[in-house]
């Protein structure tokens, strides 16, 4: 075993996939030669071939189509949109073919494609690169969404999107792309893509995140620490189908609940979340629901955009609100 | 379209005026060799390249975000924008400052933009012109929709656009053609074809001989000119501009340049293409190929090169100072201007925004 980063990750259990499926291939802007902007490809087109690793013209509705069609005929397409601002075209193939060909046919035509693109801001890049769009996949029936906040657990949802029968939106923080490095037991195991993930334990409040708020979450953990408040951190990782029974069990027991995502509010996944919890557990609360979201606003260029996404201090101000609520 | 037999003869020109070693052909008219103007050209060309040379180490410095350098694509801008009304509409790609500086946008609200700052869009002239573009091809229909509504005011206005070779592998660039053709919209589509997509080369884009013969499935006229010969850009385009402006609607224009340096400053293009191929177009490239005119015209002179770039280097520290004094922004710059007037039910977050800003630890991992 050794440390390895998210992208890193994504790139072994990308190998590991294709090594053990030859119906595995890849297809991107940029992805072969460049092995990826972000080098999550990196290497994979000299060891698998150009068939198997596709530099694909500009066309990101034409990417997300092409992978369609050959989902349906049973190959396992795993395509990468270049940045989840680039996104948007690709939406109408996913929405309109993806999540609804096994639908259509009754079952007779299948869409097993992966869709993986890098999300989120904080790496000062440029203009529409910084977007968080995970809670227009989950509206749509149909498709898996994944948010992967740590190597270990891109590597184990990676390779489960990929086998998966079914189109899964796979969403890889950027941010945390380098941000740290974890063991990862190249061992081909998956993991369940309808699971949250406990990460800290605790009996004041739940704080349920994931992908990239998943770090300040956990910092922001071990700050309440110290002033006497121990909070359980669930990162939810497949935000669809959710795993809503884990989130009940914890706030069952903790009585708060704080939800914490990088997304615009209004009509976030944070909304859902609360929603489920207020029909299904209302009588456990001790505090009403508090979410701690990016602002309803675009997404901010470089200068602005710590001011726009929730920081550790954000968190604890939101974990202290539903204490003092209480 | 009567007949049931039919064919179809494809004809794209390739205009070129000045040869890579700075000889003039004998197809340029009187008016092309204005040597008045082609100072001009030569002087904006080497501002230009003055302001991504600083630009580039701003960014390895830590002062500037990611950059997208116009290095060796000068003249497409500069021919382009001098055959241009002030009146007339620019939507430009992402890597268009050439153009964009002789329209009249500040190198501070360029460094703005790329320093990540949305004042940077918000120009003091050449008010008219659209937003850089980011997401490629996206801003193609939009100089289609802008050229429609021109055309339906009557106004004596054109649209001219920029698009990469990329780009033109994208639906929304055959769909604006399309719609441009139909409509006979007074704009002029430029493909800045500077051989790669980032990693991507040309070939691998289309499988088409030129980029230009794109414009014949929408029943426009394509054209392609050398990209490093600003003469003939400006000719190619200057006769584009002035047959939307009679009505004669929308031109393609395939420009052929070569992409010296790395895509965006977030890029290595050393992973992906040989140094050989990239030494060799430095021979063709657009100011040292100007140079070589007027000099040999006599119109140009070892002191006035010196204090060319004296001046150049002037202007650039006077705009990089205005970039980095710039006033900081507050967290309200990200509500300002979301909506004509900021709904009460988002004054929470304005304040809540504030409150947070005002604190010096953001205690962010």
């Amino acid at each position: 075993m050794s440390e390895i980063t998210l992208v890193e990750a994504v790139n072994l259990a990308l190998a590991r996939a294709m090594n053990e499926d030859d119906e595995v291939l890849l297809l991107g802007e940029d992805i072969g030669v460049n092995g990826g902007v972000f080098r999550a490809t990196n290497g994979l087109q000299a060891r698998f071939g150009r068939a198997r690793v596709i530099d694909t013209p500009l066309a990101e509705g034409g990417i997300a189509g092409v992978a369609v069609g050959m989902a349906a005929m049973g190959l396992k397409p795993v395509a990468e949109i270049q940045f989840s601002g680039f996104i948007y075209p690709a939406i109408d193939q996913i929405i309109n073919h993806a999540s609804r060909l096994r639908n259509r046919t009754r079952g007779r035509m299948t869409c097993p494609m992966v869709l993986r693109s890098p999300c989120g801001a904080g790496i000062h890049a440029p203009e529409h690169h910084s977007e968080s769009p995970e809670a227009m996949f989950a509206h749509m029936p149909g498709l898996r969404v994944v948010a992967p906040s740590s190597p270990a657990r891109a590597y184990g949802l990676l390779l489960a999107a990929v086998r998966d029968p079914d189109p899964v939106i796979f969403l890889e923080p950027t941010r945390l792309y380098r941000l740290f490095r974890e063991e990862v037991a190249d061992d081909g195991v998956e993991l369940p893509l309808d699971a949250c993930f406990m990460l800290r334990e605790g009996a004041d409040a739940t704080v349920v995140t994931w992908g990239a708020m998943v770090p300040e979450t956990l910092a922001a953990a071990e700050k309440l620490e110290e002033e006497g408040v121990t909070i359980e951190v669930i990162d939810v990782a497949t935000l669809k189908p959710l795993d809503i029974e884990t989130i009940l069990r914890s706030v069952e027991k903790t009585g708060r609940c704080v939800i914490v995502h990088e997304a615009p509010r209004t009509a976030g996944f944070g909304a859902e979340i609360a929603a489920e919890i207020a029909e299904r557990a209302l009588y456990s609360l001790l505090a009403p629901i508090k979410r701690v979201t990016g602002y309803d606003v675009v997404v901010p260029l470089a200068k602005l955009e710590r001011q726009y996404m929730p920081s550790v201090d954000r968190i604890i101000d939101g974990v202290r609100q539903v204490m003092e609520a209480s | 379209m009567g007949s049931m037999e039919m064919g179809f003869d494809l004809n794209v020109d390739f205009v070129q005026l000045l040869s890579p070693s700075g000889e003039i052909s004998k197809a340029a008219s009187a008016s092309a060799k204005d040597i008045d103007r082609l100072v001009r050209f030569y002087r904006a060309m080497t501002r230009t390249r003055t302001f991504d040379n600083k630009a580039i180490s701003l960014q390895r410095t830590g002062q500037l975000g990611t950059f997208a350098s116009a290095l060796g694509q000068e003249a497409i801008g500069i021919g382009t924008a001098a055959a241009m009304e002030e009146r007339d509409v620019l939507v430009p790609s992402y890597r268009d400052h050439a153009a964009q500086f002789s329209r009249g946008m500040s190198m501070s609200e360029c460094l703005l933009y790329w320093g990540g700052d949305e004042r940077g869009s918000d120009f003091k002239h050449a008010r008219g012109d659209f937003p850089n573009c980011v997401p490629v091809a996206t801003q193609a229909p939009h100089a289609v929709g802008a050229a429609y509504a021109l055309m339906m005011r009557k106004e004596d206005r054109v649209v001219v656009t920029f698009i990469g070779d990329g780009g033109t592998s994208n639906g929304a660039f055959y769909e604006a053609l399309n719609m441009a053709g139909v409509w006979k919209t007074p704009v002029v589509v430029i493909i800045n074809n500077n051989g790669w997509a980032i990693s991507t080369p040309r070939e691998l884009e289309s499988a088409a001989e030129t980029l230009a013969q794109k414009a014949v499935a929408a029943g426009v006229e394509g054209r392609q000119v050398d990209g490093n010969d600003v003469i003939a850009v400006h000719e190619v385009v200057r006769r584009a501009i002035e047959k939307a402006r009679s009505g004669g609607g929308p031109t393609l224009i395939e420009a052929l340049t070569y992409r010296l340096g790395d895509h965006t400053t977030a890029d290595d293009a050393s992973r992906y293409r040989d140094p050989e191929i990239v030494r060799a177009q430095w021979t063709r490239e657009p100011i040292a190929r100007l140079r070589s005119y007027l000099v040999s015209e006599g119109a140009w002179s070892k002191e006035q090169e010196a204090e060319l770039l004296k001046a150049c280097a002037e202007e650039v520290d006077r705009e990089v100072a205005a970039y980095l004094n710039a006033s900081p922004l507050s967290s309200d710059a990200m509500f300002d201007h979301l909506y004509a007037k900021l709904p009460d039910s988002m004054q929470w977050q304005l304040e809540d925004a504030r409150r947070f800003a005002e604190r010096k630890e953001h205690g962010d991992v």
